[in-house]
């Protein structure tokens, strides 16, 4: 454990505090015994005192206190349980292991050396052996408490420098050409019996963190599954299997299934060694056939702007420090939610009547006023839920301390506009991308002291960490002065990954860029407190996950800028409603391009599911809706009588969308899935429409990935 | 929406420490000192996942959780018994009284943290 953090410190000192009283009542006790009283209530609250000074002597990594007061407490449970008799010769030895262990405390509190124990903890050992005074046969001993570090709280450190990379943002990279050569991929079998479903368990959380694991379902075997009316809902018919990376540690899979219960179907093998599950056909896709509601296809839109983001200007301002202190009341943010979905529903309603109501009756029925209000509500309402980025900004000094002393380099901070208020839920999740854009600047942006000095540049790195509100979003800004990016090896990288062809002809800024690319950094595991071992490709996908964007800007010798620009909100959402087979969806407006109506001849099929639209002497890749959300095909349109949307993602760069028809554009209030169901890959939450009918909302970055459409040239040579 | 973990233990150090620790991953947490006092912040407070010791005076783990698990409301609850004790016995008796799952204490934040996730949608 850390012994500089403050906090531990703290809690540490609590941890002392609860050793004395433990001791004061087990001392108590123990003279209780001593004197007769072997009471139950006596008994146990020795037994818990000591077990209490156990448990937080292995938490603080007190090793000499927990391995004693383990062994004082092994003896002290036996009499708890009537196995051995608290005689006056065992009460004895306790009472002297008591005051071994009241000198082992001192020791840990001051310090010192820990007490010579060997010796009582010997007779506390026959004790147990022989249950008391009394010699019998020998039982096992318990089990020794497990060793300090096996679960220990010590934070590894892992020096990203001791990583032969000459430029890296990550250290750990993992191709999908090193694969190849790699162990085969694991097949994992998963059927969770009846109690795996009992006591909370859900089995799905496990599907998901195989998935994490970079684990794909490949097949979900429901042969066992009775018809509706012979549905048990606490019990479970499904039969997953799921592949996984083979470099993924077995060990991490077995992980997984720690709390399953013992009699569920868990296989874990190599695919060379499984059964071959993988071919097998994918289930039929449950889609009521429902009738679709034909209608005119709507002329293609120009194309769209990047839109300006749902919340309009007027936004929290940062207050002035010189104003008196305002009078506050405490408010549960769950009613502050509710106000601001009622908001929500409230504008919602605001731009039905307008759709509804004609310019002359809208005027006399002074439906502007009524917006206006509205509005202004809303303002209000998301500058209540409104907090200084500060309190993402105030861990930054203590990180910059670690990371100076793990990497030697010395960094000075300038931080400014830290009044600058954003969202909570905005705030909440700014705090990981930020602690892993500091660290990149750290470990690879900043120079050591001999370089910067050789450079002419001051011994001390700067890094300028800056908020400021612009229109409707938060520009947060990490500057370095270091060496800026070296873009000859970050392009000799990204050839030899794969991300860009040897010939590709890309300007700086696209070379930058390519830093945050997928695969250009792989990560195998994501800390959420270190921040450790996360490439920025993650960094960028959590950004966009919020709406935002990352930028880097580079000047080689000056330094690296990153700025992400984030919404202020996250609960409204400016997008684009489009259906599919009668059922309507929301495209985040921040993703759109463009739309196009396909001419004949414009789609041509590269090979089977895989197909391009041919835009202004390019090629893009599309997809059909239908296919991702398994439309049955007498449900489908032809591409001439559909809708494709052109849309920016991660992956993939530019990619068409075939959808049937487009709806219209409108702010629509985001409804989670992850609080009401759980997180579905590929969308990003859900919304209901003017007429009470729900629409998903698509996460496009996640939908393109999750289907696997590459692009097929860098951005700059397809756009 | 931020998880709400409710965790029961008799001593405040640990408490402390696992407020901190989960509280840096992103969940807020609530704290009660024995099964009782837990058994009373569980109707208060309806959190997403208890996390409760098994040695505490008044009303140990077990019965707190065969307690909550009693209760309509909470029958669909992950709980976590978080314990120094690690017998197979000890396990199954958790299990059988309605626990999700079982970490040792000490514990790892990183390890509490996928044990949580994995317990908690």
């Amino acid at each position: 454990m850390n012994g500089g953090d403050d906090g531990l410190d703290e809690i540490q000192a609590i941890f002392f505090e609860e050793c004395a009283e433990g001791l004061a009542v087990a001392e108590q006790g123990l003279s209780a015994m001593a004197e007769g009283d072997v009471s139950k209530e006596t008994i146990a609250g020795v037994f818990r005192a000591v077990h209490s000074i156990k448990g937080g002597s292995g938490a603080f990594g007190h090793t000499a206190l927990q391995t004693f007061s383990h062994r004082f407490e092994n003896v002290l449970d036996e009499v708890r349980g009537g196995k051995i008799v608290p005689d006056a010769a065992v009460t004895r030895i306790m009472l002297n292991a008591f005051d071994i262990l009241s000198d082992h405390v001192a020791a840990a509190q001051n310090n010192g050396a820990p007490p010579a124990d060997a010796a009582m903890m010997e007779q506390l050992d026959q004790v147990l052996a022989n249950k008391g005074a009394a010699p019998a046969a020998a039982e096992p001993a318990p089990a020794p408490a497990p060793a300090a570090d096996e679960f220990g709280f010590t934070p590894v450190a892992v020096s990203i420098e001791a990583i032969d990379d000459p430029f890296g943002f990550e250290p750990v990279t993992v191709s999908l050409d090193d694969m190849d050569g790699g162990p085969a991929d694991w097949i994992v079998r998963f059927g969770p019996s009846r109690a795996a479903l009992a006591n909370g368990g859900e089995p799905v959380l496990l599907i998901r963190e195989l998935e994490r694991m970079g684990g794909t379902v490949t097949s979900v075997d429901l042969s066992a599954l009775p018809p509706l009316a012979e549905l048990d809902p606490e019990d479970s018919y499904c039969l997953w299997t799921v592949t996984v990376p083979g470099p993924v540690a077995e060990e991490d899979i077995r992980d997984c299934f720690d709390f399953v219960a013992p009699d569920s179907v868990i296989e874990i093998a190599r695919a060379a060694t499984a059964t071959a599950v993988v071919s097998e056909p994918e289930a039929e896709p449950v889609f009521a056939p429902i009738a679709v509601v034909l209608e005119d296809i709507a002329p293609p839109a120009a194309p769209t702007p990047a839109p300006a983001p749902a919340t309009p200007a007027p936004a929290p301002a940062a207050r002035a420090a010189a104003e008196p202190p305002a009078q506050t009341i405490r408010v549960d943010l769950f009613k502050l939610d509710q106000l601001l979905n009622l908001v929500g529903e409230l504008v919602i309603q605001g731009s039905i009547l307008s759709d509804r109501l004609a310019p002359a009756d809208q005027e006399r029925v002074q439906l502007p006023q009524l917006a206006r209000l509205t509005r202004q509500i809303q303002d209000n309402v998301m500058s209540l839920r409104a907090q200084p980025i500060k309190q993402a900004f105030s861990r930054v000094p203590r990180m910059l301390r670690d990371l100076m002393a793990e990497t030697g380099k010395k960094v000075v901070l300038d931080t400014t506009g830290e009044g600058t208020e954003v969202d909570k839920g905005v705030l909440e999740k700014i705090g990981d991308p930020l602690t892993h854009m500091i660290r990149n600047a750290v470990d690879h942006g900043l120079e050591s002291s001999e370089e910067r000095i050789a450079a002419g540049k001051s011994p001390e790195g700067t890094i300028r960490l800056s908020a400021e509100q612009k229109g409707a979003r938060i520009i947060v800004r990490v500057a370095d002065d270091g060496r800026g990016i070296d873009r000859v090896r970050v392009r000799a990288k990204a050839i030899e990954k794969g991300i860009i062809a040897a010939d590709a002809v890309l300007g700086d800024e696209e070379i930058d860029a390519l830093i945050c690319a997928p695969g250009f950094s792989t990560a195998e595991t994501i800390s959420n407190i270190s921040g450790r071992g996360v490439g920025m490709d993650v960094v960028r996908s959590n950004v966009e996950a919020l709406g935002g964007r990352v930028e880097i800007q580079s000047v080689p010798g000056q330094g690296t800028t990153f700025t992400m620009a984030l919404p202020l909100t996250l609960a409204i959402l400016d997008g684009m409603i489009v259906r599919l087979a009668s059922q309507r969806y929301v495209l985040p407006l921040t993703n759109v391009v463009e739309t196009v109506k396909p001419e004949p001849g414009q789609v041509k099929s590269v090979s089977p599911g895989s197909e391009v639209i041919e835009l202004r002497d390019a090629y893009l890749p599309m997809r059909r809706m239908g296919d991702m959300f398994g439309v049955p095909p007498h449900l489908r349109r032809a591409p001439e009588e559909s809708v494709v949307i052109v849309v920016e993602s991660e992956a993939a760069g530019l990619v068409g969308l075939m959808v049937d028809t487009i709806d219209n554009r409108r702010e629509v209030v985001i409804k989670s899935l992850e609080d009401n169901l759980y997180p579905i890959r590929g969308l990003g939450g859900a919304t209901i429409l003017g007429d009470g009918s729900i629409a998903l909302i698509l996460d496009i970055d996640a939908l393109v990935a999750s289907h696997g459409i590459h692009k097929f040239a860098p951005k700059g040579m397809a756009a | 929406m931020t998880k709400l973990i409710l965790t029961v233990d008799d001593s405040a150090s640990m408490r402390a420490l696992l407020k901190t620790a989960l509280t840096a991953q992103g969940f807020r947490i609530e704290g009660a000192e024995d099964g009782e006092h837990g058994l009373a912040r569980m109707h208060e407070v309806n959190p997403d996942l208890l996390i409760t010791d098994i040695n505490m005076p008044k009303m140990d783990g077990f019965e707190l959780i065969e307690a909550v698990r009693g209760v309509s409301q909470f029958r669909g609850t992950p709980i976590l018994v978080l314990s120094t004790e690690f017998s197979d016995d000890k396990k199954t008796r958790a299990r059988e009284a309605g626990a999700t799952g079982w970490i040792t204490k000490p514990f790892d934040a990183d390890k509490l943290g996928a044990a949580i996730r994995r317990v908690c949608p």
